[in-house]
């Protein structure tokens, strides 16, 4: 990145551009908090009331708003992860018998760097160091279900409260998903090259030997990366969030699928199961759901089912699973998921 | 010099085959380029991250795409 290749040769002065650039975030975040009701009722006259308005404000205040939450978070988060590996979490893992080695998968899936490519890997890998399949699939269900840039935002978005709740309840999941499916006795339901590859070699720990400046470039260039990547799933969500924002009945939702609604939840999990989006695009989609009266438990479900059961990952992970395990890792989640949703909406309703 | 790149076909393997070709190119090295899918022989190379690159059955970056200017400091001893 051109970037990149232009910062200051020294310390001192590479301390100062991360302070420069942390105060521009600030001051753009802020900005865009105001900025948008003066340029679109004081410059372009509109009416505040009225549905259009509402509806572009939304979408230009979301998009820079969400786009600088991204940012941030995707630094830092990437910053952190630095300092953890796949190969480092395998390693703790080994051995490790259920119960306790779910809880720590589960622990380790939201902490560890994982692309869900490298799923069929670490799960090979997993295997030949011993960890049980269940913990395995505890790691794999706690990773893309905790999603960090969901837990950044929905602490910017909703508050300490809500994000707690998230991420308990991801885990609780995840570590009783996978302990259950390993109570199963699902070997039999694994592809058996799983079991017979050998690994040439120790596996290499890329967390190792890297300097504060390189995880520094590396949360620049993560930056990028995942922006180019998800800008159309983040356009669509805000696009869609500002639709309903605008035009969508204030409690609309409250009237049809309330807290006490008894199939509000399975629906939305129903919905969320098959679409396939970033938890960043779903986002504004939430918030905007939420406004209209749609409850906290239904709507953490839909976040859950939309960005822990993904068609994709499913595709990937047919590779070492055979169908009636990944009908069952389906079946299982899912059905985790939906119990989430019914307990918060009773729960936060009370 | 035989060069594998390890990857499942996502984007990042792609990537990694590019700036490998980029790389080999730029050096005139003489290298046969392989894409390596299978998740049997992947693993087998003790890989856990993807992408990752091969050469003679060496591995030298696992987990990332280099830039290319890594790439050729990475290969260009070859050349000796």
């Amino acid at each position: 990145m051109a970037l990149l290749e232009r910062m200051p040769a020294t310390r001192r002065g590479r301390g100062l551009a991360l302070a420069a650039a942390a105060v521009l975030w600030f001051a753009v975040y802020q900005l865009n908090e105001h900025l948008w009701d003066w340029v679109l009722y004081n410059g372009f006259g509109m009416d505040p009331a009225a549905r259009v308005t509402e509806t572009i404000h939304f979408f230009v205040y979301d998009t820079i708003k969400i786009t600088l939450l991204l940012v941030l978070i995707i630094f830092i988060v990437t910053f952190l992860r630095s300092y953890m590996s796949v190969e480092r979490t395998r390693a703790l893992l080994g051995g490790k018998r259920e119960g306790i080695g779910n809880i720590m998968a589960a622990g380790l899936g939201v902490v560890t760097p994982f692309c869900s490519c490298s799923a069929v890997p670490a799960f090979i890998g997993f295997v030949a160091a011993g960890v049980p399949i269940g913990v395995t699939l505890s790691f794999l269900i706690a990773s893309p279900m905790i999603n960090e840039i969901a837990i950044g935002m929905l602490l910017t978005l909703f508050g300490v409260k809500i994000t707690a709740v998230y991420i308990g309840t991801g885990l609780v999941i995840a570590i009783v998903a996978g302990w259950i499916l390993g109570r199963l006795g699902v070997q039999k339901w694994v592809e058996p090259f799983v079991f017979e590859t050998k690994l040439r070699g120790q596996p290499i720990d890329p967390s190792l030997g890297l300097t504060f400046d390189d995880r520094i470039t590396m949360g620049v260039e993560e930056v990028g990366t995942v922006l180019r990547k998800i800008w159309p799933y983040l356009l669509v969500g805000i696009g869609l969030g500002a639709v309903i924002h605008g035009w969508v009945p204030t409690e609309f939702f409250t009237t049809y699928a309330g807290p006490g609604s008894t199939f509000g939840v399975l629906i939305a999990v129903g919905i969320g199961i098959p679409l396939y989006s970033n938890a960043a695009g779903i986002m504004p989609l939430v918030q905007a759901l939420y406004e209209k009266g749609l409850p906290m438990g239904t709507l953490l479900a839909f976040m859950m089912a939309v960005v822990a059961l993904s068609l994709p990952e499913m595709i990937l992970l047919r590779r070492v699973l055979k169908p009636q395990l990944l009908a069952a890792y389906v079946g299982v989640v899912g059905t985790g998921i939906v119990i989430v949703g019914y307990l918060f909406n009773f729960l936060l309703a009370t | 010099m035989i060069i594998k790149v390890l990857g499942p076909g996502c984007t990042n393997c792609k990537n990694l085959e590019r700036v490998t070709r980029e790389a080999v190119a730029e050096l005139d090295l003489d290298a046969t380029i392989e894409k390596v899918e299978d998740y049997a022989a992947i693993a087998g190379y003790g890989i856990m991250s993807t992408p990752a690159l091969v050469v003679d059955e060496e591995v030298v970056v696992y987990g990332r795409v280099p830039k290319v200017a890594e790439l050729r400091a990475l290969l260009a001893p070859a050349t000796a």
